[in-house]
């Protein structure tokens, strides 16, 4: 890992995040806390023709894991469920550019963890394995 | 400052000598685990190499000569810390086995429904969780000494929980997040007049300052191997000799008893009635050469020269902008070698990551003492250096050179 982890584009989405507000009328999310971290995120979805049509989150925690939130809800925006359902993750990779290696993991994936159970839960399904693990 | 030969000491462990894309290690975590000197590996590997054999049971020569290295490993422990017999010294894996020991047998034994048990609100999850279980488990109350605005122990605070005269008091001598040093012997002393038994975490303390158990008078004093030199997987319980004797074991097997019948037994002596089963024969030999380390540096000159560093670090810290450090500060000499800082705005875990690239190794998070950090400091983790033998004044600027990069990265001011 290096110091790319905190890449400007980064930095500056955890400084001014995007779609950062809690959403009383979604229509699914879901919360999860890293205890190692204290990293506190609830993700927000509404669905609309089985496409993701507004997308938010809420909470605190460090740069990488609310940097990620932040361009992982923008980048979401339009996919349709199936898609995020696939989603795993290798897509923070793409994502932000950089694997954060072992001791960061939990806060890059945290963001899209929450977003996947929000999708299973809308979809009245288990969450599967692979994002019980992220 | 130089009380100690650092740049001697450094060359005794390996890992200090190591790089990462061309900058050397400077280890700054020895509040969780301390690194080992050459001394220690050496005795752990003699062993393994020329007699390793299993202890207490053969009738040949590489079996006793593991029995006698393991056995007088505790007469170390003993006198290091100043108990009166190795018979008070019983070997668990750690500070935590060594505080559940007193829970699971001292604790079932003595406590009742309504009984009260003291502990302070700077303590570690070790010393806080065992207690919750057992509270609950009997239906006794569970009391905190506050912590006060200055970052010690009230005492007003210790004396009210004294008046509902408590079975126990169970509390740190040296907290792993505020480097506030408790002066145990004075609280051992006014918990006494309340018949209140008194337990001490002495994680913190043993491998950084002079420990004379028999002058602090406590009946429990709990510390592990490997944050003094030592190896992993080795931790002491000292307990008072008539404590122990009348403690039930909690676990049972080989070695902790005297006779087996089909359907009866009865126990060893302590402190083996504590250690079923093949100890961890390699652990309690690699505390002898650790303590034989210490003991040539002599634990005033430890205790002084990591009172050098703390006073430096926070003299460094306090010039930078937007850091606040969380501590009791140097002027009293109850401060030891343990800075807990944040960066205003920057998650701590995000300073930690900033550090290893300078290969400066740094702790970040609740230190596992939840209740301090996020209610206390009112954080929701925080960032913390802590230091031993091998650190000096570089080390500590490296830390400074860290700092602002991470200031630079995230344009704090």
């Amino acid at each position: 890992m290096g110091l790319d982890l905190y890449a400007e584009d980064l930095v500056a989405n955890y400084e001014h995040p995007h779609n950062k507000k809690s959403m009383a009328d979604s229509d699914s999310h879901s919360h999860e806390y890293n205890t190692t971290c204290g990293d506190d995120i609830t993700v927000y979805i509404k669905v609309k023709d089985g496409k993701i049509a507004d997308v938010s989150f809420d909470g605190s925690g460090c740069a990488i894991s609310v940097g990620t939130a932040s361009k992982l809800t923008d980048a979401i925006k339009g996919k349709s469920v199936e898609e995020i359902e696939k989603l795993g993750f290798d897509y923070i990779v793409e994502l932000i550019g950089i694997d954060p290696g072992p001791a960061r993991a939990k806060c890059a994936s945290i963001s899209l963890k929450a977003l996947k159970k929000a999708v299973f839960i809308y979809e009245h399904k288990k969450p599967d394995s692979g994002t019980e693990k992220l | 400052m130089a009380t100690l030969d650092v740049n001697e000491i450094k060359k005794d462990f390996p890992i200090l000598q190591s790089t990462k894309d061309g900058k050397r290690l400077v280890y700054l975590d020895s509040a969780a685990t301390s690194q080992k000197p050459n001394q220690v590996i050496d005795a752990i590997s003699d062993y393994y190499r020329t007699y390793n054999a299993n202890i207490h049971r053969g009738i040949y020569h590489i079996a006793e000569e593991a029995t006698e290295a393991y056995e007088n490993s505790k007469r170390d422990v003993a006198r290091f810390v100043g108990a009166e017999s190795y018979e008070e010294i019983v070997y668990v894996r750690n500070t935590t086995e060594a505080i559940n020991l007193v829970a699971l047998s001292w604790g079932e034994k003595n406590i009742k429904e309504g009984d009260h048990i003291l502990i302070s609100e700077m303590e570690h999850h070790s010393n806080l969780v065992p207690w919750i279980l057992l509270t609950k488990r009997k239906k006794a109350k569970l009391d905190y000494v506050k912590v006060g605005k200055d970052y010690r122990l009230d005492r007003q605070s210790l004396s009210e929980g004294l008046e509902n005269n408590p079975k126990l008091l169970a509390i740190t001598h040296s907290s792993n997040v505020l480097g506030t040093i408790n002066d145990v012997k004075e609280i051992t002393k006014e918990a006494h007049k309340h018949g209140t038994k008194v337990l001490v975490d002495g994680a913190q303390s043993v491998p950084h300052m002079p420990v004379d158990i028999n002058d602090i008078g406590c009946e429990f004093y709990a510390f592990s191997g490997h944050k003094m030199l030592g190896p992993t997987g080795i931790g002491v319980l000292y307990g008072k000799r008539e404590e122990l004797e009348n403690m039930p074991p909690i676990i049972g097997g080989g070695d902790m008893i005297r006779t087996v019948e089909f359907y009866s037994c009865t126990w060893n002596d302590i402190p083996w009635k504590f250690e079923a089963g093949t100890s961890n024969i390699e652990g309690g030999i690699g505390m002898t050469p650790a303590i034989q380390y210490l003991e040539n540096l002599g634990m005033k000159k430890v205790f002084e020269h990591e009172a050098a560093l703390t006073k430096y670090a926070i003299d460094e810290l306090s010039k930078i902008s937007s850091v606040e450090t969380f501590g009791p500060g140097i002027d009293r000499e109850d401060h030891a070698g343990v800075v807990s800082f944040n960066i205003k705005g920057v998650h701590p875990h995000d300073v930690a990551s900033i550090f290893d690239n300078y290969n400066v190794a740094i702790r970040a998070g609740h230190h596992c003492a939840m209740p301090l950090v996020t209610q206390l400091l009112g954080q929701s983790a925080v960032a913390r250096m802590s230091f031993y033998i091998y650190n000096d004044e570089n080390d500590i600027d490296k830390a400074v050179e860290a700092i602002n990069e991470v200031k630079r990265i995230f344009k704090v001011k």
